[in-house]
């Protein structure tokens, strides 16, 4: 039996320029409705004039270890894929009662027109064909990464192993996958 | 620091501040806790006499499946899949207080229409007799039976109820102002006052009148206690739920709260009972409505108050 996967994304904030390209390729990919995002760019500008910093991020659902949207999902339509540690959602599953929207921190799930709850699955379809996510794929600066933080030969290890990051709203207690490296 | 988001993410009822929740869930909190008010109110009355007896609380039992039907129809209009509602049924999820919730109310529904039957001879006497030319004596014979114990399960059933559609927000860390284990001891106590305002206003016995009316002004002053007590606890925590307790201490919903959930639903029902009670003349519905209105207006504050607070600032 194949090892456990535990998938994370790695952003590098010194080179994200914020263009958007993420963002476009998730919609077409994954067929994101009108309206809606799964993920997005933040501008983060901290600091006093004149000693600034700026930084652009891309953000989506953390698929954080810690689940709470799991936790809060009342049938279970709100799941961990058992290979690969993704949130997932089951539409067929699915009430659109928002217990899990409520209880994700980072805002990352919505309702989709259909009436279910939908948000990034790290393209779980492109994964299991060996394939990065949209995003990442699509990423003309290379500042997004992909891959499995169980296999210390990783990139995504590697990368975490040589340089400062930082996660989302740690005290959450979520215990994000998504790294943003600073 | 400023923070904002560049690529436009305005993602319906998420931003640019949560409101996935509306009136159908703060009416279904409502009646969720009047129905526990009642329940409970009605079974101790019955624990208390040892047998069924016409009196308000236990003739307003036979609301109780009414007012928590009408509040789960309107649980169901929220529900953005309505077709796949039979889901709640075909799990059971520990760590989710909704499918506790769901759990709960499937027993409350059938406990307290056998403890209607348990009882309508005494309070009920034409519904009685209605249910006897249907050929449901059987049933009414069986709860009466095993009234005492089906009075205490309606208890213990209450509680759970009135509980429940506290921690059903409290459970949930991401949003400050809900993350708080006192909620659901608040909506408990909220529900019960509902419940003991409704007996108070239906009640034709004058010695029962009153004394649904001293326990309605207990349980404001214990209802208010616990929310200085909500207060306190947040202002006096970590960054986040300090920021979550601003929303009252000078932020968007001060008015709304001191206004109308403190002063409109607590303070002035209770003033208006503790007048009735000290004998000032005043129409007999109006305390009671007062109570009822500040218990929905309750709700409708603390589903919108928990969704303006969050972790993340943009």
């Amino acid at each position: 039996m194949a090892a456990k996967k535990r998938y994370a994304m790695v952003i590098d904030t010194k080179l994200c320029i914020g263009c958007g390209d993420c963002v476009v390729a998730c919609k077409m990919e994954n067929e994101v409705p009108e309206g809606f995002c799964r993920d997005w760019i933040v501008e983060s500008v901290t600091g006093v004039f004149p000693n600034l910093h700026m930084e652009y991020r891309s953000e989506r659902c953390n698929h954080c270890s810690n689940p709470p949207c799991v936790h809060a999902c009342p049938t279970g339509a709100s799941f961990v894929d058992d290979e690969s540690n993704i949130t997932l959602v089951d539409p067929d599953m699915c009430t659109g009662c928002k217990a899990c929207i409520a209880a994700c921190p980072y805002d990352a799930r919505y309702v989709r027109p259909e009436g279910y709850v939908s948000k990034c699955t790290f393209c779980i379809h492109r994964v299991r064909e060996g394939l990065d996510p949209a995003c990442v794929a699509s990423c003309p600066t290379h500042c997004m990464h992909f891959g499995d933080l169980n296999d210390p030969e990783s990139n995504v290890s590697k990368l975490l192993e040589s340089r400062p990051f930082k996660v989302l709203a740690p005290e959450a207690g979520t215990e994000p996958n998504v790294y943003y490296l600073i | 620091m400023e923070e904002f988001i560049t690529t436009h993410r305005m993602n319906p009822d998420i931003d640019p501040v949560l409101t996935i929740w509306r009136w159908q869930v703060s009416v279904y909190l409502f009646l969720g806790g009047l129905t526990a008010g009642l329940l409970i109110l009605g079974a101790l009355s019955v624990l208390q006499r040892r047998k069924a007896a016409p009196t308000a609380a236990q003739r307003l039992l036979v609301w109780t499946p009414v007012v928590l039907g009408v509040g789960l129809f309107s649980l169901f209009l929220d529900l953005e899949h309505k077709i796949h509602v039979y889901r709640f049924y075909t799990t059971f999820r520990v760590t989710s207080p909704m499918s506790w919730g769901s759990w709960i109310l499937l027993l409350v529904m059938p406990v307290s229409v056998l403890l209607i039957a348990g009882t309508m001879r005494e309070t009920w006497p034409g519904l009685y007799a209605w249910a006897e030319r249907k050929g449901l004596r059987g049933l009414a014979t069986f709860s009466e039976k095993r009234l005492m114990g089906l009075a205490r399960l309606s208890v213990a059933l209450g509680v759970a109820l009135g509980i429940y559609t506290g921690i059903l927000l409290s459970a949930y860390g991401a949003r400050p102002f809900w993350n708080t284990a006192i909620l659901g001891p608040i909506f408990l106590v909220s529900g019960l006052s509902s419940g003991a305002a409704l007996v108070q206003w239906m009640s034709r016995d004058e010695r029962e009148h009153r004394l649904y009316t001293r326990i309605d002004v207990g349980l404001i002053a214990f209802e208010l206690f616990l929310i200085g007590l909500m207060l306190i606890g947040m202002a006096s925590g970590p960054e986040r739920q300090q920021a979550a307790a601003h929303l009252v201490f000078g932020g968007e919903l001060t008015t709304y709260f001191w206004v109308f959930v403190v002063m409109i639903g607590l303070l002035l029902p209770v003033l208006l009972e503790v007048f009735h009670l000290k004998g000032r003349p005043q129409p007999r519905f109006i305390a009671p409505a007062f109570v009822l209105l500040g218990g929905l207006i309750f709700r409708f504050f603390i589903v919108e108050a928990g969704q303006l607070t969050t972790w993340i600032g943009y």
